[in-house]
């Protein structure tokens, strides 16, 4: 349980104060502590009422109950399958979707033709909701791991190949004739101007295409699973237990946000040149 | 005396919008000549510069530096924009070394180190662009240029974006570079004094089409003293030639008054 409650706080924790600080937030306002509590107030509230018996608790059950339920399901060691099934579908699908997105971006941004022949149609794809494609996937790719991945990725491609699309199409005339002056061949403009020019694109691209895997994982296990949290949510809805339901969207809260830092962590040494970060310093 | 180290012959410039920035322009710079092009805006002062950095062709005419045509960016060209054009997510040093990595790191890092102390900026290496006052970074600039020791320096207004006091010292620092090396330097200015403080000769462009109004040769001996005299003099003297060149274009922008 510890495990659990852990990671929670350093995540929550260190994504609130960087988030408090890149806004420009006063002091006081920028602590860990000030953005909990609110939170910790309305699950102590709800705590208080359920045990004085004001509310019923059956259908929002009271934070004893899910943690217990989380401690319940952590002990069987089914919380770990769950999360790992999920995990695993997330990072595929997304490995999957930065992977095309990128390449289908950096093609488009960087040849007028392609971009006019390509970009039209997936704009037109764009604008189809992902979901709707689950009936066809799972025809194509079966009720298994492959149908649940394809969604993913593309929900993961959009906003990847936009960003991608639209940084290399939009890097600085200027910058890029130094290259020219410094007779940079085709592929050492694109390494050493255009790549770290769209960089700081890029990493905000590749955050919300995470975002975005991570909702459409959830749609993917409803479409029938046999593990995932969204398994969980699903079975929670079937057999009338919300402290399943509301326990696996904490874990999506945690992964999620963990998840994410983690990617900003990994790419901002690669940004240390950016204005913003030094606010950091 | 030794080969040109420019030569610009009956060069003509059309941009595909049909606009002709340059009609028959032709000039000689000798090795170690430092030569100020002023003219007004639209006149085609950046353009001439363009060409004879590669990084637009020419329509018609032809330019050579050191006896090669250009016909793209040359190894013995270095240019300074007016803006420091330094790479955001490079440090100081990388940036002054950007066009040396052919070069082993130990002696890319000696002529880098060497050449920002020639530039004034011992110890910046290690600072970010965004960290950079507007005076330091163009002298960053300048130092990517140097370092590769080209033969031709090119620089497009390279100070006007400073203000007075910076520019002034620039300038004087300029011509401290100059003098160690000795490169023959083309500098793109609108402003009078500048080129009077740089130039052995002064080109005068008239615009639409742009082509030469006038050249004019400085007397006053280095080092020149801003407020001296002599200096008044050739500035009186440079303003004349203008306003005569520049007298059978009625109704066309007049030089601009605010720059002198």
């Amino acid at each position: 349980m510890t495990t659990l409650d852990h990671p929670d706080e350093t995540g929550l924790a260190g994504a609130a104060s960087r988030d408090a600080g890149a806004r420009g937030l006063p002091g006081w306002l920028s602590g860990v502590g000030v953005g909990l509590v609110l939170p910790v107030a309305l699950a102590a509230g709800w705590e208080l009422a359920v045990a004085s018996g004001l509310a019923g608790g059956r259908l929002m059950p009271p934070p004893s109950r899910i943690f217990a339920t989380l401690v319940d399901l952590s002990g069987s060691g089914e919380l770990a399958r769950h999360i790992t099934a999920t995990v695993w579908r997330v990072l595929v699908g997304f490995a999957i979707g930065v992977v095309a997105g990128t390449a289908a971006g950096a093609l488009a941004g960087y040849s007028a033709i392609v971009r006019r022949l390509v970009d039209p149609t997936l704009q037109g794809l764009r604008a189809i909701p992902s979901i709707a494609w689950v009936p066809l996937f799972i025809l194509w790719l079966g009720i298994f791991e492959e149908s649940k991945i394809a969604l993913i990725a593309v929900g993961v491609f959009f906003p990847v190949y936009l960003g991608v699309m639209a940084a290399i199409a939009s890097v600085d005339r200027k910058i890029v004739e130094v290259g020219r002056v410094f007779r940079l061949s085709g592929p050492a403009l694109v390494r050493r101007i255009l790549l770290p020019a769209i960089l700081p694109s890029y990493v905000v691209a590749l955050r919300s295409g995470l975002g975005l895997g991570w909702m459409f994982v959830v749609a993917a296990e409803f479409m029938g699973a046999s593990e995932g949290l969204g398994y969980l949510l699903v079975d929670g809805q079937q057999l009338g237990k919300p402290d399943q339901i509301v326990a696996a969207i904490l874990v999506f809260a945690v992964l999620g946000k963990l998840t994410d830092a983690l990617l900003a962590a990994a790419t901002a040494p690669f940004l240390r040149w950016q204005d913003t970060v030094e606010t950091a310093r | 005396m030794s080969a040109a180290a420019v030569t610009i012959a009956a060069l003509g410039k059309t941009y595909p919008n049909g606009t002709r920035a340059l009609d028959a322009v032709s000039l000689t710079l000798a090795p170690g000549e430092i030569v100020a092009v002023v003219g007004g805006s639209g006149c085609g002062k950046s353009t001439l510069l363009r060409v004879l950095a590669g990084l637009d062709r020419a329509s018609d005419g032809r330019v050579s530096v050191g006896g090669t045509p250009v016909e793209g960016p040359h190894p013995a060209v270095g240019i300074v924009f007016q803006e420091p054009r330094l790479l955001p997510w490079l440090n100081v040093a990388d940036n002054v070394g950007f066009g040396l990595v052919t070069l082993p790191p130990a002696e890319r890092r000696a002529r880098v180190a060497e050449t920002l102390s020639r530039v004034g900026l011992v110890g910046y290496g290690r600072r970010w662009p965004r960290e950079l006052s507007g005076g330091q970074a163009q002298r960053v600039a300048i130092a990517r240029a140097l370092v590769t020791r080209p033969s031709v320096l090119l620089l497009d207004e390279p100070f006007s974006a400073l203000d007075a006091f910076t520019r002034a010292d620039l300038q004087d620092h300029l011509l401290d570079l100059w003098a160690e090396s000795r490169p023959t330097l083309l500098l793109v200015t609108h402003d009078i004094e500048e080129a009077l403080v740089l130039a052995d000769r002064v080109v005068v462009l008239k615009p639409r089409p742009g082509r030469i109004a006038a050249l004019h040769d400085v007397a006053v001996p280095r080092p020149r003293d801003r407020v001296s005299p002599e200096f008044e003099v050739e500035k009186r003297a440079l303003l004349a030639t203008l306003g005569r060149s520049l007298a059978r274009t009625p109704g066309e922008e007049a030089f601009p008054a605010a720059a002198i």
